[in-house]
């Protein structure tokens, strides 16, 4: 039994089986991320004036994030139009920097989690708020120690754009008796952040998996371009459009997040 | 002219049999749609018997509040402990069977019995092709189904129980309610929508890309065109849900808040977290799903009563056309309806209004849908086998549910009826003696083409009348339970609330509301009892059936009807190249009163 259509484009569509089915995938994928982009929107909305945080992320590095996967993506076309132009060689290298650079991209964003993970407000017993990034934290001592600030109110936390007054970052040992709550920078923290967290936790997710799948044909899959090119190089085009289109997400996250 | 059944298999047919290799291959680990459309049918169809005795044992706690369940009151007792104490129903259990059995019904037994089933087995084959465009994928379908059937039921027996807030699942209460049964519904789902996600990329792809030579879009059956505006349904309406159910995941076990509010009280105590979220939002995305989803369930309904309605009558369907820009219609309107199940929330007249209005808009193209199905009867000679007695059924019934959904679209009038029993007997005329008659109608009339047998003729009616008898029986009362105000989800069928039994008290329901709830229980119990001869007749039929004699025992038009029966592996023998469209019945000055689409001129 033979599927048509599999390699050949049909006449009166023009395409062949798995790029519609991938379009169809596509639009799909736009309505889950459309689904979480809506969300923060309304999260925004609702959120209490001056209780949306501004300037959390770390700019530059987005910027180079942002980079990095435009420069994937260009390699991810450039692989396939090697195996267009019968050029093998030359398609194993392009989809070799593909990977090192969606793994640069990962580790990046894992730096990115780990900052705010190891980020605490620490609210004391006398209503002052101390924030910064832990330095010492032993669970069986009695003091905590952290380089960062303090405030008196809470909002002062929340624009670090606007109020561009360059804050004064020192190492402060707090006693353990003194703290009433103490919480991480995590998705538990406001709704910013928990909206952050999913929307990058589900993207990084979409980039390892389609990591994996250009991994798979840069390696064992790779047999295929021996017996079959033309089906080969289709593979390589379907895994590319959701390349493209897990960097397009990005391209939508970067401004949303970092940038307004 | 060609012979347009012929009974003698093909030449080449043998060998494509041979093909076949091992039992898990080919029953377990099948790709081919048409053993994976089985396995669809039977696993919903099991699920579809689940969901009927949860309903049973909560009409019995309906009726007799507090009373231990006959027969299998001891089960509950071992299986739930506290939550069944001496075989009883607490309001905790009685929560969690409300929302498994919506669950299930909706999309672990109609979706993939009607999509994911007859999708499966019949579409290849209407439209003419080998098989599924993508048979792994197909494969991975039915596997992720059945890992999200197996967590939702295994919430059954851990701690707790399963999730207790209704098929809605409306946080905080389904945050703060202290069951991880919640947290196995959220991973379930997430299965069953990629489920139904990998179905849906693989119907389209199929239609677009597989269809026959010949077979243009205007001379596909109207099966086809259902099923293709489901797939798109599940297509884009699904994912948003699936990122509501992320957040909910997140929000029970990464402990952020987006469903929670600021000020969040549970139990008198102010909960600890950071708040700023919105129960609303949850709602919304809900929704969105939950209303295409709707259409999800009476599609594909209607795809198979328009199919059974040309075959019977013996005449063309009327105004195909139309039923074809309705469908495509309705597909679109659906996404722009959802919020006419919020009235209640608060979340505005003005957009109330809006959606108010586009509901009554999508009453249009639904109303073309029926009217040129009614009209299709008109004049034809009308062969009453069973299947055509159910599409009969439905006709009426489905109507009955939609023209009563009138009054819940409309927001001033919804205000009443929101959350009463007339919510829950509407969408039960739609789906119960609606969608589901026409899925038994389905099975009544492809079962010949899957075993080569016929079903039983007259235990088919018997399972007919008194399955018609008893489903008006058990909803019809609620419509008028509902207009009095009765509320739904109440543990003990309102005997608290509605006051009947304090003296004097105004505003409470008068004892033959509350009597209803008896006769309700003997209905529902004779309802279950009418599927037996159902069950019989499907198993016994298979092997002991009367032989279907040929390819083609309705004398259909359509291509499933023109293979070998059972269709091999590779379901044509040669591929099939079509001439004409697809209800050619009785065409003037042809010998035969059918002409199948793929008779040449």
């Amino acid at each position: 039994m033979d599927i048509p259509f599999v390699v050949q484009p049909r006449q009166d569509t023009g395409l062949y089986n798995a790029k519609v089915g991938i379009w169809i995938f596509l639009a799909s994928e736009v309505m889950l991320f459309g689904a979480l982009f809506s969300s923060y929107i309304l999260l925004r909305v609702g959120a209490p004036d001056d209780y949306w945080p501004r300037g959390w992320l770390n700019v530059p590095i987005g910027t180079v994030n942002t980079i990095v996967l435009i420069t994937s993506s260009i390699t991810t076309v450039m692989a396939w139009a090697s195996c267009k132009l019968n050029q093998f060689g030359r398609f194993k290298v392009f989809h070799a920097c593909t990977m090192v650079l969606a793994l640069t991209f990962v580790c990046i964003k894992s730096y990115e989690y780990h900052d705010k993970f190891t980020h605490y407000e620490i609210t004391l017993k006398d209503g002052r708020i101390a924030d910064g990034h832990i330095v010492a934290n032993n669970p069986k001592g009695d003091s905590v120690v952290i380089s960062g600030r303090y405030v008196q109110d809470r909002k002062d936390l929340y624009d670090l754009e606007v109020r561009k007054a360059p804050h004064h970052h020192e190492e402060i040992t707090i006693p353990r008796s003194q703290i009433a709550d103490m919480e991480s920078y995590g998705p538990w923290h406001n709704t910013y952040l928990a909206i952050y967290f999913t929307l990058t936790g589900l993207h990084a997710l979409h980039v390892i998996g389609g990591a994996i799948v250009i991994g798979f044909l840069w390696g064992p899959g790779s047999k295929m371009w021996e017996t079959d090119p033309e089906r080969f190089t289709n593979r390589i085009e379907i895994s590319g459009l959701f390349w493209h289109f897990v960097d397009l997400v990005w391209i939508f996250l970067f401004p949303v997040l970092y940038l307004i | 002219m060609q012979p347009a059944a012929p009974s003698i298999p093909y030449p080449g047919l043998h060998e494509a049999r041979h093909e076949e290799a091992g039992f898990w291959r080919t029953y377990v680990f099948s790709t081919d749609h048409k053993v994976i459309g089985i396995q669809y049918g039977i696993t919903a169809l099991c699920f579809l018997f689940f969901g009927l005795c949860l309903m049973l044992v909560m009409r019995w706690q309906i009726a007799h509040p507090g009373e231990a369940v006959p027969v299998i009151g001891p089960l509950l007792a071992a299986l739930f402990g506290d939550m069944a104490a001496k075989g009883t129903v607490s309001p905790d259990l009685y929560n969690s069977f409300g929302a498994m059995h919506g669950t299930i019904m909706v999309f672990m037994a109609i979706v993939p019995l009607a999509f994911a089933a007859f999708g499966n087995y019949v579409v290849p084959l209407q439209i003419g092709a080998a098989d599924m465009a993508f048979p792994r994928v197909n494969m991975a379908s039915y596997q992720a189904y059945v890992i999200g059937g197996v967590i939702m039921f295994t919430s059954f027996f851990i701690p707790g129980g399963p999730a207790q807030t209704g098929w809605t699942m409306y946080p905080p209460v389904s945050l703060t309610i202290p069951t991880d049964g919640t947290t196995f519904w959220i991973i379930g789902m997430v299965f069953l929508i990629t489920s139904s996600l990998l179905g849906a990329v693989n119907f389209i792809t199929t239609i677009i890309q597989l269809r026959a030579p010949g077979m243009t879009w205007m001379r596909l059956p109207f099966f086809v065109w259902a099923q293709f505006v489901t797939a798109f349904l599940l297509l884009l309406a699904f994912p948003p849900l699936e990122a509501a159910a992320v957040m909910q995941l997140m929000d029970r076990v990464a402990h952020t808040s987006f469903f929670l509010p600021t000020g969040l009280a549970v139990g008198g105590t102010l909960a600890h977290v950071s708040g700023g979220g919105s129960p609303l939002l949850w709602q919304h995305l809900f929704w969105f799903l939950a209303h295409p989803e709707v259409y999800v369930l009476i599609l594909p309904a209607l795809g198979i009563v328009a199919e059974i309605i040309a075959n019977n009558t013996r005449k063309p369907l009327y105004g195909y056309k139309s039923l074809v820009y309705s469908v495509l219609t309705i597909g679109f309107l659906s996404f722009i309806v959802w919020a006419h199940h919020m009235y209640l929330t608060g979340m505005g007249v003005k957009i109330a209004t809006f959606f108010q209005t586009t509901t009554m808009i999508i009453s249009i193209p639904s109303v073309i849908v029926l009217t040129c199905l009614f009209i299709s009867l008109w004049g034809g000679s009308i062969r009453f086998n069973t299947p055509m007695l159910f599409v009969m059924a439905f006709l009426p019934m489905f109507g009955i549910g939609g023209l009563t959904g009138l009054p819940l679209g409309l927001s001033y009038s919804d205000i009443h009826l929101h959350d009463t029993y007339y919510v829950i007997a509407h969408f039960h005329y739609i789906v119960a003696p609606g969608t589901i008659f026409a899925l038994f109608a389905g099975v009544y009339y492809w079962f010949p083409k899957i075993t080569g047998r016929m079903m039983n003729e007259f235990w088919g009616r018997v399972h007919f009348w008194l399955s018609l008898l008893f489903m008006n029986l058990v909803f019809q009362p609620m419509f008028a339970q509902g207009m009095a105000g009765m509320l739904r989800r109440m543990a003990d069928g309102g005997a608290n609330y509605s006051q009947a039994r304090v003296e004097g008290a105004i505003g409470g329901l008068s004892s033959g509301i509350m009597s209803l709830h008896t006769y309700i229980l003997w209905a529902a119990v004779g309802l279950a009892l009418a599927q037996i001869p159902f069950i019989i007749n499907l198993f016994w039929s298979i092997k002991k059936g009367k032989p279907a004699g040929s390819d083609n025992p309705w004398e259909s038009t359509t291509l499933e009807w023109q293979t070998p029966t059972p269709p091999p592996h590779g379901n044509f023998a040669k591929p099939p190249e079509v001439h004409r469209g697809p209800y050619e019945y009785s065409v003037p000055g042809h010998t035969r009163d059918f002409t199948p689409q793929n008779e040449p001129e």
